[in-house]
């Protein structure tokens, strides 16, 4: 498995509810099922990624979660787990409002635009940067609102979004970020991991 | 009408309070089964079937002589394994094969009761199937399912029973039946009383059948069953053993001809006045009218786990309308799961061979059953 979901896991306590916004083929959910907690249910846009969900005989629905997520109620979960998603939304601030409302907690990946290897990709190549967590061209990518790192740190920061735990993941290597560390990590990691809460 | 001296039927002594007010009582209720019943009898699934359909879901209709209705689903290593699980199919009150409805013998007069049955609703259907529970001693059913009527079905019965199945799987349903297919009801219903044959209701008694009236009921409903797209590709503007139009009414196109042989091959099956009571069971369904129009009210205490599926190219019960059920039950954080199936062949997808829907089904089953 992913160190992303390792650490995502990791950070959900035994027998809570969670819901996992955009869960693909359903491989965090089944870690999470067998091993931390069965109050577990996805929300997912593909089709086929829905059947291989049923076929692993996890709750799933198939949606949009920029239509659907309204529909739950608030505080209806202990967890509300967003992974490399964030970025592909029209409006994701309206999703990150969502979260915090249906979720006591929130855990939201994102790739870091900030990484080095984007930032050379622009600076000396002069092309929209492809990398391992952005894997695709600019004429064919998902990915609609990118931001680094500190962009997020600061979107939470002017919103009052409590962002209790923040770490950054670079070639599976774990590390926190803090303050003082921002501007470092902002340059030196792949991928962040936050976990925020209302 | 067949009579139906061999087939399945249980009378049912406990009087039924209608919707309508009237009391049945001593009343016959038509079924099958497929597989056993284990130990345990935590392996029973009821089916409930759709307006047309009857208590034959699998193997060979013993009336018709075809294959019964579900026979993609219900079967040997199918979605609905016969080898795992116990199946109870039953024919819905108002119904003709074999359930008490208007074409039953009124005991007072020897005679059909015909248009003297009173008017049912999918809770009355439901109810009086509620009694195969105690004619099998089961206490709780492993799931309950159906398509179109018996979506509505398995809805009705979540809602009144809600401790009664640990799964249910609602198909290409509503839980409140739309002005269009009120409407679509409607021009099925007022075909039959326009042909002169029906006679009020009395086509019996006068050894009638208005056999017209029902095959062009017949022949609107199966429209709304298909999609454009899927017409379009069987038929499109094919003639029928013609090379060229003729310049009259006789059938010329391929549809023509299908559809008046849809409608020929199914008066020979199908009671008049059944077909008009229970496409008004259909049109009085709106499961959450007593508390308001909150669907999620009816749910509350529910711990059964739904699985909703829906289909792309149908058109008579939407994905929309099958996506309010999944909002209500999110909105009181039942568990609940939904796929919308992508299909073109209309309504009728959750009858034919879809694999999609036949594999998602099948592991959904499975999966719930092992836990």
């Amino acid at each position: 498995m992913k160190e992303e979901f390792k650490i995502i896991a990791n950070s959900i306590q035994r027998e809570k509810s969670i819901l996992d916004v955009g869960c693909g083929d359903g491989e965090l959910m089944k870690f999470i099922h067998e091993n931390i907690s069965e109050k577990i249910r996805g929300l997912e846009i593909s089709k086929d990624n829905v059947q291989k969900c049923i076929q692993k005989g996890l709750t799933v629905i198939e949606g949009n979660a920029e239509m659907d997520l309204q529909q739950f109620p608030s505080n209806s979960f202990d967890y509300v787990i967003l992974s490399q998603t964030l970025q592909a939304f029209l409006n994701p601030e309206k999703v990150i409002n969502d979260l915090l409302r249906i979720g006591k907690t929130s855990i939201v990946t994102i790739p870091n635009f900030g990484f080095w290897k984007v930032r050379f990709n622009l600076l000396f190549k002069g092309t929209m940067p492809v990398t391992r967590t952005l894997p695709n061209e600019w004429y064919n990518t998902p990915n609609l609102h990118m931001c680094s790192i500190k962009d997020f740190v600061n979107f939470c920061n002017d919103r009052k979004i409590n962002l209790f735990k923040s770490l950054a993941l670079t070639n599976n290597k774990v590390s926190s970020i803090n303050k003082f560390n921002l501007n470092f990590k902002n340059l030196t990691s792949e991928l962040g991991i936050f976990l925020i809460e209302k | 009408m067949n009579e139906f001296n061999d087939i399945k039927k249980i009378i049912i002594k406990k009087p039924l309070k209608l919707d309508c007010g009237v009391t049945i009582a001593d009343y016959p209720l038509a079924y099958e089964t497929y597989g056993k019943l284990n130990k345990e009898k935590d392996n029973a699934i009821m089916v409930f079937h759709a307006l047309t359909g009857d208590q034959f879901a699998s193997g060979k209709n013993p009336v018709t002589n075809k294959d019964g209705w579900w026979s993609y689903v219900i079967g040997p290593n199918k979605a609905l394994d016969t080898n795992k699980y116990f199946i109870i199919c039953a024919n819905v009150i108002g119904g003709c094969m074999g359930s008490y409805g208007p074409s039953s013998i009124d005991k007072k007069t020897g005679k059909k009761i015909g248009i003297n049955f009173p008017v049912i609703t999918i809770n009355d259907m439901v109810n009086a199937q509620f009694n195969l529970l105690d004619h099998f001693n089961i206490d709780k059913l492993f799931c309950v399912t159906g398509g179109s009527m018996g979506g509505m079905q398995v809805l009705q019965f979540i809602a009144n029973y809600p401790d009664k199945s640990k799964i249910a799987i609602p198909i290409a349903c509503s839980a409140s039946h739309s002005a269009q297919n009120i409407a679509f009801n409607e021009l099925g219903r007022q075909a039959i009383m326009a042909d002169e044959n029906w006679k009020n209701g009395n086509y019996e008694l006068e050894n009638k059948s208005p056999a017209k009236g029902l095959s062009v009921a017949r022949m609107a409903a199966h429209i709304t069953y298909l999609s454009k797209k899927g017409l379009q590709e069987k038929f499109g503007r094919k003639l029928q053993e013609r090379d060229k139009i003729k310049f009259g009414f006789d059938a010329d196109f391929q549809i023509e001809s299908y559809l008046r042989y849809q409608g020929s091959i199914f008066v020979d099956r199908f009671d008049a006045n059944s077909y008009l009571y229970i496409t008004r069971a259909m049109d009085y369904f709106d499961l959450s009218k007593n508390s308001n129009g909150d669907l999620s009210k009816i749910f509350k205490n529910t711990k059964t786990k739904f699985f909703i599926i829906s289909f792309t190219s149908d058109w008579l019960y939407p994905t929309a309308e099958n996506r309010e059920i999944v909002i209500a039950l999110n909105a009181i954080n039942a568990d609940v799961g939904f796929l919308e199936v992508k299909s073109d062949k209309g309504h009728d997808s959750f009858l034919l061979d879809v694999p999609d829907f036949l594999n998602a089904l099948k592991n959904f089953v499975d999966n719930s059953y092992k836990k």
